[in-house]
């Protein structure tokens, strides 16, 4: 099937991407606020939240996704993971005397909330990795639409 | 020990392919080669035999547990390589495609001889 | 002594599949044999009692290869491999690397015997990391918080890389139409 710039693919590549990629965002999802205790953390957290928005910006074309996610939301939101990151730096610092010490408190292993600082870690590293990844693919994905738009450009030459 | 030689084969073979290839997309493919060695070498050195993965569940005892748990550092340290590894790629990726619009060609000796 | 052998087939599979990569003509087929030596990779991590890195290492196998496809599957399928005068650099490459190999196997006498690793910085990690951290994943505790200075570098590093893949790949105005009237001429 051809590949139209306007409608994205396919209809049954549409319905399956309905389907699953709640799936994958939920599923990334556990990835990071559980990094903690199962393994997993906030890097490949990251990824698979990329490769969900990857999916659906495949599957529907591009104009789809600016309308929710365009490519300086992502930017935005990359820059936001990166300062949290560094103010839990900053506040363990006053707090601690240490640049990333764990002030918040330990409760008991195997809940969700012990661990101190590490799940707000976690957070900001899968805002900073996933949505950078995210843009980059937006922008080599705009380069194939401009070249492949030029064709008709032979007679004006 | 022959593992160790045979990963380092693999380095090699990654190697050869970014110097004596002429397409660019062969040479990045040859960095990701080497790339793949170096992780899978740096698990290798902290693996102990019979050892189990440095995860606590609740029905393990801590004191066996700090016995036959592998080295959790080499992992620490190989899971921010990986995803470095995949930034670097797409800086690559994007320096591969750039060449190709100015110069019309992938082939590294055409690119040398049309320079600008 | 089974997980040995077990290590010793995935990594014969991984050179062959390598080997393929670097020799085969087409650069879809290369990019695919890739894959391949990517998930038999992810296999072996498990094996090695590494559950976190072999998660991270599919997911991002997965990425790099729709990113690599993207690259190749522009305008050229097929690698250019004309044979002329090049004959010099392979063979020069043979033979360093075949001295690179011998050499090796040599170093290698030096390193601690497989299985049997000196830890004596983790020792530290494993018996204080549930009382000063109280995570039970340990190798999250490694990262974000007896070391998370060095995670701090790595996320700096990926920002510095995506951001310079930004600034190559942006396109100012005048300059769309002198490339594409370039790569229309040469048709």
């Amino acid at each position: 099937m051809k590949m139209d710039k306007h409608t994205g693919m396919t209809l049954i590549v549409k319905m399956i991407t309905r389907v699953t990629v709640g799936f994958m965002l939920v599923f990334g999802g556990y990835i990071v606020l559980f990094g903690h205790i199962t393994p997993g953390g906030g890097f490949p957290g990251g990824v698979m939240i990329a490769l969900a928005y990857i999916l659906i910006t495949l599957a529907y074309g591009r104009e789809f996704v600016e309308h929710k996610v365009s490519g300086v939301t992502a930017s935005i939101v990359d820059d936001l993971g990166a300062l949290l990151f560094w103010t839990m730096g900053i506040i363990g610092l006053y707090v601690g005397g240490r640049y990333f010490f764990n002030f918040l408190g330990k409760g008991e292993p195997f809940n969700l909330f012990s661990a101190g600082t590490i799940i707000i870690n976690n957070i900001a590293i899968t805002l900073k990795v996933g949505m950078s990844l995210y843009a980059i693919f937006l922008a080599l994905a705009i380069l194939q639409r401009v070249v492949t738009e030029e064709e008709p450009k032979e007679d004006e030459k | 020990m022959t593992l160790y030689f045979l990963d380092f084969f693999l380095l090699t073979v990654g190697l050869y392919a970014l110097i004596a290839k002429r397409h660019i997309v062969k040479k990045i493919l040859g960095v990701a080669i080497m790339e793949y060695a170096v992780n899978f070498f740096l698990i290798l050195i902290g693996f102990k035999k019979a050892g189990i993965a440095p995860i606590l569940t609740k029905d393990m005892d801590i004191a066996t547990f700090i016995q036959t748990a592998v080295d959790p550092l080499p992992q620490a340290l190989v899971l921010t390589s990986i995803v470095i590894g995949l930034g670097t790629l797409a800086l690559m990726v994007s320096i591969a495609i750039r060449l190709y619009e100015r110069y019309g060609t992938f082939d590294m000796h055409e690119i040398n001889r049309l320079k600008g | 002594m089974e997980t040995v052998i077990i290590l010793h087939i995935l990594l014969v599979f991984m050179i062959i599949g390598s080997i393929i990569t670097v020799e085969i003509k087409n650069m879809l087929s290369a990019v695919i044999a890739m894959g391949a030596v990517g998930f038999v990779l992810s296999v072996a991590f498990l094996f090695l009692g590494a559950p976190d890195i072999a998660i991270t290492q599919i997911i991002v196998e997965i990425l790099s290869l729709i990113i690599l496809i993207r690259a190749t599957i522009n305008v050229d399928n097929v690698a250019i491999e004309k044979k002329e005068e090049i004959i010099f650099s392979n063979r020069t490459t043979l033979i360093f690397i075949g001295v690179i190999l011998v050499f090796a196997w040599y170093a290698f006498h030096s390193l601690p015997p497989f299985g049997d690793p000196s830890m004596r910085v983790s020792q530290f990690y494993l018996t204080h990391g549930l009382r000063e951290v109280g995570a039970t994943n340990f190798v999250t505790s490694v990262i974000l918080d007896f070391r998370a200075y060095d995670t701090f570098g790595e996320a700096m590093v990926l920002f510095t890389s995506i951001s310079g893949a930004f600034a190559i790949l942006r396109r100012w105005k005048k300059e769309q139409h002198k490339d594409f009237l370039r790569i229309d001429r040469e048709h």
